[in-house]
């Protein structure tokens, strides 16, 4: 793609959206200000950047596709069955715009929980302390454009030493054509408090169009948050997201991320372990097939003593599918007694699928115990003959290994309804017959 | 138990294997009836437990000569799973884990594979729950393991125990033991050995695999042969064990020729 055509792209896409002056939050205002200037700065990614080389988004600037609009006609018996029983409390948006329609709250009295909006006044200084201060957007041009274009955003904040023990779920659906929304989530866990969060990006009809997000998640000292995330986009859709997490002293955060839609997707998550005795377990799925590439780039950064980290992302890539991880883990040279593991998985279940798999360890500590290790490969036959031994037919063994493979993941999701729901994707994509 | 009525149930003769053009198995005779145990001794390297993979049907081995008659089938036409069908069971050396999958379910579906390949009725996770419970009980496992990924993070003892399981739910008609005494503690070996014990009777027979005697004070064999270089060079009843374990293997090669096939 030529430089023009990338700035073409952006400016026509900035050009759309009518930045509305709200008086009174100068702070808002001067945030998105300085996300229109890093736009104007920055070209859209090619495969000659290093954190782009296996992913080209080149088909994106054929689609300079306009903010989608708040046109809602979604009715509660529309999004039934996207509901999880265990989540009392939802927040759904639709196109990137809040729906208090659908949404549930339950529990507003022990935690802040709706739509940013709602809360700017109210809460002015917390946000302003948090939001757009996680994620970088100086050097990426889609958290950029996320910020710039910032309006309605998923807000959680749980108090000092309150745990949720309900999952709360946050549904963001995809309902127009050829549009693009930018879905925004803040997440603040005050000190010693815990929290479930689903984050479930859906559409509800095999539209195109382009989902760019951005996930801001800040857990203070002792808080414990998990966080599933499940990319379930259109198969025409286009996913770009961005999720940055900050830890304080001896907090502790668990992902399990799922990505099984979209034609394009790419998903940065950066884990930033900001003070002593932080922990994080980062668990991903991706589940492709026919012509998709999944693209998903983590970076756990340990910058204080004593943290640990470990991850295991695995793939299984059908047909003519491509994969990418990039799994980067940056131990800093004050961060001794680092405790870090990192392990990635990949099947291949046909001879056109591909898979690039890219361990990244940066270590300027000399006291720490990091492991990795990555695998690509097809099933097992010495597996295949174990399953055969006890009387399964060999397809019968193939599918129920194939199965294991990403059950392995999906069985780490606290959520049994959410759980049941994705080993049923597992399933029905991993079975032949 | 050696008993004049016995029927066959296995019968190898003159078997040749070899993997990637070596071959490992180089004309074995071995005849198994009803109600009896073997022991098949020998050095790392003898054969022995490609012998066993061979019978069970492991598809990186190619057959080069001889037949193997297992009841009223010819073993070698079988895909392995048609063999587990019609009664042959295999405990593996290293039993494969499978994370993801719970032991129970896994238990469950091959279970009810083999039944209803056997005409007889499936049991749905009720009643398999019952019936997998007091299999357990034979080999003092904890219900625990059913809830578990399949042997994933299963100490050594406890994947052996889950392959006697297995056996157990599976009531083969010939039960091959391939090195389950390795890797177990003295306490554990004796729980898999009770359970094999249990599960022997006049109507099936088991094949132990084993590089040592130790497991054959517990589980007492009718007959044992001792492979060497792909062949059984030597056959006698369980005194033969002990005098192996006092002896050593280089006593075999001075005596092979003399002593011979005495069964």
């Amino acid at each position: 793609m030529s430089d023009l055509a990338s700035t073409d792209y952006l400016g026509c896409l900035l050009k759309s959206w009518p930045i509305k002056s709200t008086e009174s939050l100068s702070w808002l205002n001067q945030l998105r200000a300085q996300a229109i200037d890093r736009i104007s700065t920055q070209k859209l990614p090619t495969r000659r950047d290093e954190e782009w080389r296996f992913t080209d988004i080149s088909p994106l600037v054929h689609l300079p596709y306009q903010p989608s609009q708040p046109e809602c006609n979604l009715h509660a018996h529309d999004i039934e069955h996207l509901t999880l029983k265990e989540a009392k409390n939802r927040l759904v948006f639709v196109d990137g715009h809040y729906s208090s329609n659908l949404s549930t709250i339950i529990d507003a009295t022990a935690l802040v929980i709706g739509n940013l909006p709602e809360f700017v006044a109210t809460h002015a200084s917390t946000l302003e302390s948090h939001l757009g201060q996680h994620v970088q957007f100086e050097n990426n041009v889609f958290a950029a454009l996320n910020t710039a274009f910032l309006r309605d955003s998923a807000l959680i904040i749980v108090p000092k030493n309150i745990a949720i023990a309900e999952p709360i779920h946050l549904l963001f659906i995809a309902t127009q054509n050829e549009v693009t929304s930018y879905p925004r989530c803040l997440v603040i866990g005050e000190a010693g408090s815990n929290l479930t969060l689903i984050e479930d990006y859906v559409a509800l009809q095999q539209a195109t169009y382009i989902t760019n997000s951005v996930t801001e998640i800040s857990l203070a000292a002792n808080a414990q948050a998990k966080h599933i995330r499940i990319q379930r986009e259109s198969m025409q859709a286009f996913h770009l997201a961005n999720c940055a997490v900050s830890l304080a002293h001896a907090s502790n955060y668990q992902s399990i991320s799922i990505s099984l839609g979209s034609q394009i997707s790419r998903y940065n998550l950066n884990v930033r372990l900001t003070d002593e005795a932080a922990e994080c377990v980062v668990d991903g799925l991706t589940l492709i097939s026919d012509r998709q590439l999944a693209d998903t780039h983590t970076c756990i950064d340990h910058i204080k003593p004593n943290g640990t980290s470990r991850q295991l992302h695995k793939c299984i890539v059908d047909d003519a599918a491509h994969a990418v991880f990039n799994g980067k883990i940056i131990v800093h040279p004050h961060a001794q007694q680092t405790n870090s593991s990192q392990s990635s998985r990949n099947l291949l279940l046909s001879k056109m699928a591909q898979v690039d798999t890219k361990p990244q360890l940066e270590i300027f500590a000399d006291d720490v115990k990091c492991a990795h290790g990555a695998t690509v490969g097809q099933l097992d036959q010495e597996e295949i003959f174990y399953l055969e031994s006890r009387g399964l037919s060999e397809k019968a063994a193939r599918n129920l290994l194939t199965y294991a493979f990403g059950a392995e993941i999906i069985s780490r999701i606290p959520v049994t309804s959410l759980r049941q729901q994705l080993e049923q994707a597992v399933l029905n994509q991993t079975q032949s017959n | 138990m050696i008993d004049k009525n016995s029927r066959t149930i296995l019968s190898v003769q003159g078997l040749h294997a070899r993997i990637n053009g070596t071959e490992i198995l180089k004309g074995i005779d071995l005849t198994v009836k009803s109600g009896e145990i073997h022991a098949i001794m020998g050095l790392n390297g003898s054969g022995k437990s490609t012998f066993a993979k061979v019978l069970a049907g492991h598809s990186a081995y190619e057959i080069t000569g001889g037949s193997v008659q297992f009841e009223d089938n010819n073993l070698l036409e079988l895909p392995p799973e048609e063999r587990a069908r019609a009664g042959l069971f295999l405990a593996f050396q290293y039993p494969i884990e499978i994370p993801g999958v719970a032991n129970t379910q896994f238990l469950r579906l091959a279970y009810n594979t083999v039944q209803t390949k056997r005409g007889k009725e499936e049991l749905d996770p009720l009643e398999f729950d019952d019936f997998v419970r007091e299999k357990m009980k034979l080999l003092e496992m904890n219900p625990d393991f059913l809830d578990r990924s399949v042997n994933e993070g299963f100490s050594g003892g406890e994947k052996k125990r889950n392959e006697i399981l297995q056996m157990a739910l599976l009531e083969p008609t010939l039960s091959i033991l391939d090195e389950t005494d390795s890797g177990l503690d003295i306490d554990a070996l004796k729980t898999v050995a009770n359970g094999v014990n249990q599960i022997a009777n006049k109507d099936n027979a088991t094949i132990l695999v084993t590089h040592y005697q130790r497991l054959l004070d517990y589980i007492v064999p009718d007959f044992v042969h001792v492979m060497q270089a792909g062949r059984i060079v030597m056959t006698g009843g369980k005194e033969l064990a002990l005098e192996l374990e006092t002896r050593g293997y280089d006593w075999v090669n001075a005596n092979k020729s003399v002593t011979g096939v005495i069964a």
